[in-house]
């Protein structure tokens, strides 16, 4: 590897390293604003100045590619004057407004102006001042503090893929702005916010209302949907205020959907604070008791096999084993974790698992996509997906149309006649996947709920288990599950036994299930007979609309619990606040459940529950690390059927009960359905 | 130069008419397939030339769908340029230089009578919708300073009273010959007719 000298020191370095890489390798910090690792070079902050030998002026490290025998310095007076130089040129236009500026106390500006800067300012004349720019409901503008490092523009045009900021005017007078003073069409539009080193774009639900050194800073996990991004969650209080990304390499890299990041003022709304009961048809407040009281009358009337379970899409595995461990003390196995009737085939685990890994998406060199619509169902994986395509041109194809993903991809058919011919070899697509080494098939949902879902599924599995695709070292085989709690409930086999048939549907259908027990489930789509419904959940929901009896739970933030991600990753989500009123734990809502109903309690602490959790996981490798892996096993046979590939549509912002409930969530959906009314798309 | 205000009242529909288009697939032969987006800055020209020396909106968007690009990046170089306008400028534009050496030479009372006949503000229409005018940058013409350019032609060694009588005659419609306002021949030094100020070759 080449050497390069910095500071006297001699370091290694490998090549096409920039110098200020190399520096951060030598322990030398360099200031900077513009330069950003993934995104690309700007070079137009000049922060970075360092001083090279052989050049009589100083160099702008993040754009200097290192060389071998380059002699860099960056503690000379000459370094430190060109610093203040390009400090004071930063600060001539930007207001002295941070005792009123939201990025205070984690603003860039404001750090490396203190180490870095002159004391005084020689700058007499008015400031420029750049009237506010509208950019949706997120992101909160404030242009005069802009300080043109061109970050935001980069990473809309490069990582979320939609071109829509730009640089308008020149010199003094330039300005970033979206089209037209359009809001951003994207699901990462949120990130130029943590991009931002000054205060000129900021979080609009956030404004004013702390300041970062008096919130409470959790690191937990995302569950809204399945991807399992790990976040910062920031608490003042009761109240969750904000939500930020944490640094993983494996999964989110730096980035959070606006799902992710903004639902959160929907953790403060609607919330159920109190046990319900129906009466003359009328919800009406009361105790745990007396709501325990008619839970457990009704059990008693009721026979076993007419009791039913629905878990919901963002319980926690710990949750779902005791919701399991209850239904075992009600003798009755009526469960189901499925909103929609999609083929699953719960044998192995790598059957509902993104076998390949998000990381590996970086690795393929085809990606086919069967009805999915990752942007909606994924939109961090959607993300990797673009830096594929954008960094190694990985081909994209599609089986189906899922519309814009911001990526050029190649539809090769729109009916499932298409996978026939390509696990028979007969298509022409087939002549570029045999050449490819490390291909990617996703299956969506979508795909799997078709009638020949399971031909789709168990076909293309024995497909690339010819092709020797499925080993330990690469599996093309992926699967796009939607729920955070979806891989956990299949670990624990929550759904009924005999297989793809749907029974539990049917069931309710027709109305033989007297009891329903809803586990923070609001998404299952039925008609309400005269079944008795008991809703455990945290938001006053679908769900809680129906029911006759309303347990309160926590959310998410709100309790410890295990998740794991659609990798089959085990993470694990912290409790940063506490339950609202008087709602509890949602696994202690079950043993308190279990000590009226039978006099015994299903745990007898948190640890012991989670012990049994890691125990009954499936290939359970450790925390944060990817399952082991493990041979697949026979194939099913499944009839075909020749239709249409549809990909059901997501409503994106409205996908749970705490989006929903979340008024930023709704603003966001009002003004994308007004566009896709308008049709002035981008 | 502030940053140009976007003109308020816009036309629906954009098409470069049969004319330009050829003009127009010409100059897309100049640059590969892959790069086409090269040929913004000539695509805006021939449509602010369609377009009475203004580029609307919608010609914006119809170029950047012409040259697949975002419409962001036509209009940051739109806007980028001085030479680009994006609301109506009178059938007379008048672009008075006022760059140093220029404004050393009285390029100020030529800005002062251009506010008196034209108007009063920059980039406003005159009464009589004929002429609008705009200080701009150096026009690379300082030996003959102070300057102006009236469409396609410059206007030069100018003092109050040659450039009202331009400014009159062009309210008539009638345009007065372009070049030196003090009798010079091109850059030529004054009074004289050769360089070294005697007869030579």
């Amino acid at each position: 590897m080449p050497k390069i000298n910095i500071n006297g020191k001699e370091i290694e370095f490998e090549p096409g390293m920039t110098i200020l890489q190399a520096c951060e390798i030598a322990g030398a910090e360099i200031p900077r604003f513009c330069y950003h690792e993934r995104l690309s070079i700007a070079g137009n902050c000049r922060m970075c100045l360092v001083e090279m030998d052989k050049s009589r002026k100083p160099i702008a490290s993040c754009a200097m590619p290192a060389a071998e025998g380059m002699n860099i310095k960056t503690n000379t007076e000459m370094v430190e004057k060109a610093r203040k130089g390009v400090m004071e040129f930063l600060l001539a236009n930007h207001p002295l407004d941070c005792p009123v500026c939201d990025q205070g106390g984690e603003c860039d500006l404001q750090d490396q102006s203190l180490y870095y800067g002159v004391d005084k300012s020689r700058f007499s004349e008015n400031k420029r001042h750049v009237s506010e720019k509208y950019m949706g409901p997120l992101i909160k503008t404030q242009m005069t503090r802009c300080i043109h490092c061109t970050r935001c523009v980069r990473f809309a045009t490069e990582v979320a893929g939609v071109p829509e900021i730009g640089a308008i005017g020149r010199g003094e007078n330039m300005e970033i702005t979206t089209y037209l003073e359009k809001s951003m069409e994207s699901e990462l539009s949120g990130n130029v916010i943590d991009l931002c080193p000054v205060g000129a774009l900021t979080s609009k639900p956030y404004a004013f209302s702390a300041r970062p050194w008096e919130l409470k800073k959790t690191e937990s996990i995302d569950v809204l949907d399945a991807v399992g991004s790990n976040i910062r969650v920031d608490t003042y209080g009761w109240e969750v205020k904000r939500i930020l990304p944490r640094l993983n390499e494996d999964i989110n890299e730096e980035w959070i959907s606006d799902k992710t990041r903004y639902s959160c003022d929907g953790l403060l709304k609607q919330r159920l604070d109190t046990p319900y009961v129906k009466k003359n048809n009328k919800l009406v407040k009361c105790s745990w008791d007396e709501a325990l009281d008619v839970i457990i009358k009704k059990f008693n009337e009721t026979e076993n096999s007419n009791i039913a379970g629905h878990i919901g899409d963002l319980v926690s595995l710990e949750t779902t084993l005791a919701f399991k461990k209850f239904f075992e003390l009600l003798k009755s196995n009526n469960l189901e974790f499925r909103e929609k009737k999609f083929y699953v085939n719960s044998e192995d685990k790598m059957n509902y698992l993104f076998n390949s890994s998000i990381n590996g998406i970086e690795k393929s060199d085809l990606i086919l996509l069967v009805g999915c619509n990752p942007r909606h169902e994924a939109t961090i994986l959607n993300a990797r997906i673009r830096k594929a395509f954008r960094n190694n041109k990985t081909p994209i194809f599609s089986v189906g149309n899922p519309g814009d993903q911001t990526y050029e991809y190649k539809i090769i058919g729109d009916n499932t006649q298409t996978i026939k011919d390509i696990i028979e070899e007969k298509h022409e697509f087939n002549k570029v996947f045999n050449t490819a080494k490390k291909p990617l098939i996703i299956i969506g949902e979508s795909a799997l709920e078709l009638d020949s879902g399971g031909y789709i599924f168990e076909e293309l599995k024995s497909f690339l288990n010819q092709k020797r695709l499925i080993n330990e070292k690469w599996n093309a085989l992926n699967i796009l599950i939607q729920n955070a709690s979806t891989v956990g409930a299949l670990d624990f086999k929550i759904l009924d036994n005999n297989n793809n048939k749907f029974e539990f549907f049917d069931n309710i259908k027709n109305n033989k299930f007297k009891i329903l027990y809803l586990l923070n489930s609001d998404n299952l789509k039925f008609e309400k007979n005269d079944e008795f419904i008991i809703y455990q959940g945290s938001h006053g929901d679908r769900g809680a609309e129906i029911a006759d009896v309303i347990l309160p739970s926590a959310a998410y933030t709100e309790e410890n619990g295990l998740y794991q991600n659609l990798e089959g990753r085990v993470q694990e989500c912290r409790k940063a606040s506490y339950p609202a009123g008087d709602a509890l734990e949602s696994w202690k809502v079950l043993n308190k459940l279990a000590l009226a109903y039978k006099n015994k309690k299903l745990f007898d602490s948190y640890n012991t529950l989670r012990e049994e959790v890691l125990k009954r996981l499936v290939n359970f490798n450790s925390l944060c690390q990817l399952p082991k892996y493990k041979e697949p096993s026979k194939k099913v046979n499944n009839s075909f059927k020749n239709e249409k590939m549809f990909i059901s549509p997501m409503d994106y912002y409205f996908s749970n009960s705490i989006s929903r409930a979340s008024k930023v969530m709704s603003d966001c959906r009002d003004i994308k359905l007004k566009y896709l009314k308008s049709g002035t798309n981008n | 130069m502030s940053i140009k205000k976007v003109h308020s009242e816009q036309p629906e529909n954009f098409e470069f008419n049969t004319n330009f288009k050829s003009i127009a697939e010409e100059i897309l032969k100049k640059y590969p397939e892959k790069n086409k987006k090269s040929a913004v800055m000539p695509f805006l020209y021939l449509a602010q030339k369609q377009n009475n020396n203004w580029i609307p909106l919608a010609a914006i968007k119809y170029i950047s769908k012409y040259l697949s690009m975002p419409y962001i990046s036509v209009y940051e170089v739109a806007t980028f340029y001085s030479m680009f306008n994006l609301s109506p400028v009178g059938k007379y534009f008048v672009q008075v230089c006022t760059t140093t050496p220029c404004l050393i030479r009285g390029a100020d009372k030529i800005v002062k009578v251009c506010k008196q006949k034209i108007s009063d503000k920059e980039n406003q229409i005159s009464q009589n919708g004929k002429c609008s005018w705009t200080e701009v940058e150096c026009l690379g013409a300082c030996v003959n300073a102070p300057m102006m350019q009236i469409n396609n032609d410059y206007y030069e060694d100018l003092d109050e009273k040659s450039t009202s009588k331009i400014i009159d005659s062009i309210f008539k419609d009638k345009i007065l010959k372009p070049g030196s306002y003090r009798g010079r021949k091109n850059t030529s030094p004054e009074e004289s007719k050769t360089i070294n100020g005697s007869e030579h070759a």
